[in-house]
């Protein structure tokens, strides 16, 4: 399981990376694990406004859906298109070319709230116990 | 394997203790008191085979004979010929006796059949993508409306006074959960959707609104619309599409044979009743909506959709697909609640199609087209008579009488063996005098001059 130590992480399993005043949202090694093929990923379109928890798209296996819940307040920059044509790229690389929005941040301080490396990697371990 | 297990006291009383109640009464607590119903049901007595058998003949004599009394009656269903071969492949028991079988493994047959009907219907309505149909009409434009207001993230929507006051109805049921906000475009003299009432909601829509192009998810629109009259549906689509927001076109698909097909005229829904075609006006139904769009919309669909695929030997063969967008996976989140088609009436709609091909679809369209606009020309030469729009018809029209149009409708099926249409008035009580005439293909040139006959000698009476 991959867990990059540059990323923060919400408990449903988004990680984000910070990049100035822009941070980057996708999905993590765990989850894209769990969903199987993905087939196709909806994303909002730029200069929606995000509101953290919020479902802000959502990531479609075969046999199943689940909303993308945003990390934080904020406001859409851009979305990643190349997984519109290849939503295979969140499976191969959902830490690298399968990110899926960048986003201006409105609340620098929310980011300090989400789930450390090391945090993340005990929230896994735990799923992962259960089966 | 037994075809059916009964229960009878002993096993009441088992299943009971099974679950640790002592009486059926006990599982009823839950209801209050004042819900109840506690006096005896009122049920008469049981009859016999033959007494049952007497009663139900008694109240089917009853019925007007539909071969034996011309219908002019329309207003979204049509008296429409039925080759026999529908009646005869629908009734084969792999067809009939079955319940919405999906099952790829063991359903090659009916996935099959909805592949094709789906197929028809992008042909026809110029759409990329049909599901395999929904329960009527009216839910088909409730789902559109529901699908717009989604995609656009608006809640107003624009909906033709033209559109069938039945699917109107539906759409306010379905609108009264997500709060959507119903607006009605009225019609202009001559019967069509007026475009500069439409561009004024745009425009007052826009002005409060906070984003460009203010908060309207879409327009609906009937063609031809309930009157009978085809709309001029270009350049209101167009402002639609100038305000960001959907277009929805229901449309007649007999009419196809003859009109632009609403893809054509830019339509992103296409939505309707396809019941007429294949299926008798039986009572009202069962009916056979039909729902196409864009393929950009495919996600937001409501229902199920069939698709081609190759099984892992390469065989072609059908699959349920896109499954995700329904309820058994996504709960709560499902685009719609319709997990289910009208397969029986959706294959009637298969085989009428297929048996009439484009020209046999384009003769039907032209001899309802011609038929009706014979008898227009001769009801409007009766004295007192006058047509209600001016605008351009297709199979049905709207004519104004001296007197109001319901007791004309009784006398003219009691006397004459006619049913004349409907009275407006059932719809609209300003409208008390208006009849509204459906002339099919199937009516004889007999049949159009004896309505004629008959109606000048019932309003002389």
């Amino acid at each position: 399981m991959n867990v990059p130590q540059d990323c923060r992480y919400t408990k449903e399993h988004e990680w984000v990376r910070v990049e100035g005043d822009i941070v980057l949202v996708g999905i993590t090694d765990y989850a894209q694990s769990a969903l199987g093929d993905i087939v196709f990923v909806e994303l909002p379109k730029v200069g929606v406004k995000l509101v953290a928890e919020q479902p802000f798209g959502s990531v479609e296996a075969v046999k199943a859906v689940s909303d993308l819940f945003s990390p934080v307040n904020g406001e859409v920059v851009e979305i990643n298109a190349a997984i519109g044509d290849d939503p295979t790229v969140v499976n191969k690389s959902p830490h690298g070319d399968g990110w899926m929005i960048k986003t201006k941040v409105l609340d620098a301080t929310q980011i300090d709230q989400l789930l450390s490396p090391a945090d993340y990697e005990k929230l896994v371990a735990g799923l992962a116990g259960g089966h | 394997m037994a075809g059916y297990v009964g229960h009878g006291p002993t096993e009441e009383r088992d299943l009971l203790r099974a679950i640790g109640v002592s009486c059926f009464e006990d599982l009823l607590v839950g209801i209050p008191e004042t819900a109840r119903q506690r006096a005896p049901v009122d049920i008469p007595p049981g009859m016999s085979e033959e007494e049952l058998r007497r009663l139900f003949r008694g109240l089917g004599a009853r019925n007007y004979d539909p071969e034996k009394v011309p219908s002019f009656l329309g207003a979204g269903l049509y008296d429409h010929l039925i080759p026999a071969a529908i009646r005869q492949l629908t009734l084969r028991s792999e067809f009939y006796t079955a319940y919405t079988p999906y099952q790829a493994e063991v359903a090659q047959g009916t996935l099959a059949t909805i592949y094709e009907f789906q197929s028809i219907l992008c042909e026809l309505t110029g759409m990329d993508v049909a599901n395999a149909s929904v329960y009527d009409g009216g839910s088909a434009a409730a789902e559109a409306v529901l699908l717009a207001s989604s995609v656009t993230g608006r809640n107003r929507v624009l909906v033709s006074a033209a559109l069938h006051p039945h699917a109107r109805q539906v759409m306010e049921t379905y609108a009264d959960g997500p709060g959507l906000d119903l607006v009605t475009v009225p019609l202009g003299a001559d019967g069509r959707t007026d475009l500069a009432a439409l561009r004024a909601l745009i425009d007052g829509s826009t002005a409060g609104g906070s984003a460009a192009g203010g908060n309207v998810a879409a327009l609906v629109l009937q063609n031809p619309n309930f009157f009978g009259i085809v709309e001029d549906a270009g350049p209101l689509v167009e402002a639609t599409h100038a305000a960001g927001a959907l277009a929805v076109i229901s449309a007649d698909l007999v009419s196809l044979g003859l009109l632009e097909s609403p893809g054509a005229l830019g339509a992103d829904i296409t939505v309707g009743e396809a019941q007429s075609c294949g299926n008798p006006p039986q009572y009202g139904g069962p009916l056979c909506g039909y729902f196409a769009a864009k393929k950009e919309l495919v996600r937001r669909m409501p229902g199920r959709l069939v698709a081609e695929a190759n099984d892992q030997d390469g065989h072609r063969g059908f699959v349920l697909t896109l499954q995700t967008r329904e309820q058994h996976i996504r709960r709560d989140k499902a685009t719609s609640n319709i997990c289910t088609n009208n397969n029986l009436m959706a294959l009637g709609v298969t085989i009428y199609f297929a048996l009439l091909g484009p020209e046999g679809l384009r003769e039907t369209a032209d001899q309802c087209l011609q038929k009706a606009h014979y008898l227009e020309e001769k009801l409007a030469a009766i004295p007192g008579v006058r047509r209600v729009h001016a605008g351009p018809f297709f199979q049905e029209f709207a004519v104004e009488l001296p007197v109001p149009a319901g007791p004309v409708v009784a006398r003219m099926l009691r006397d004459e063996g006619i049913l004349a249409g409907l009275d407006l008035g059932r719809i609209d009580a300003g409208r008390a005098r208006q009849l509204l005439v459906a002339v099919t293909e199937k009516r004889t040139r007999a049949e159009l001059d004896r309505y004629a006959e008959v109606l000048t000698k019932t309003l002389r009476a």
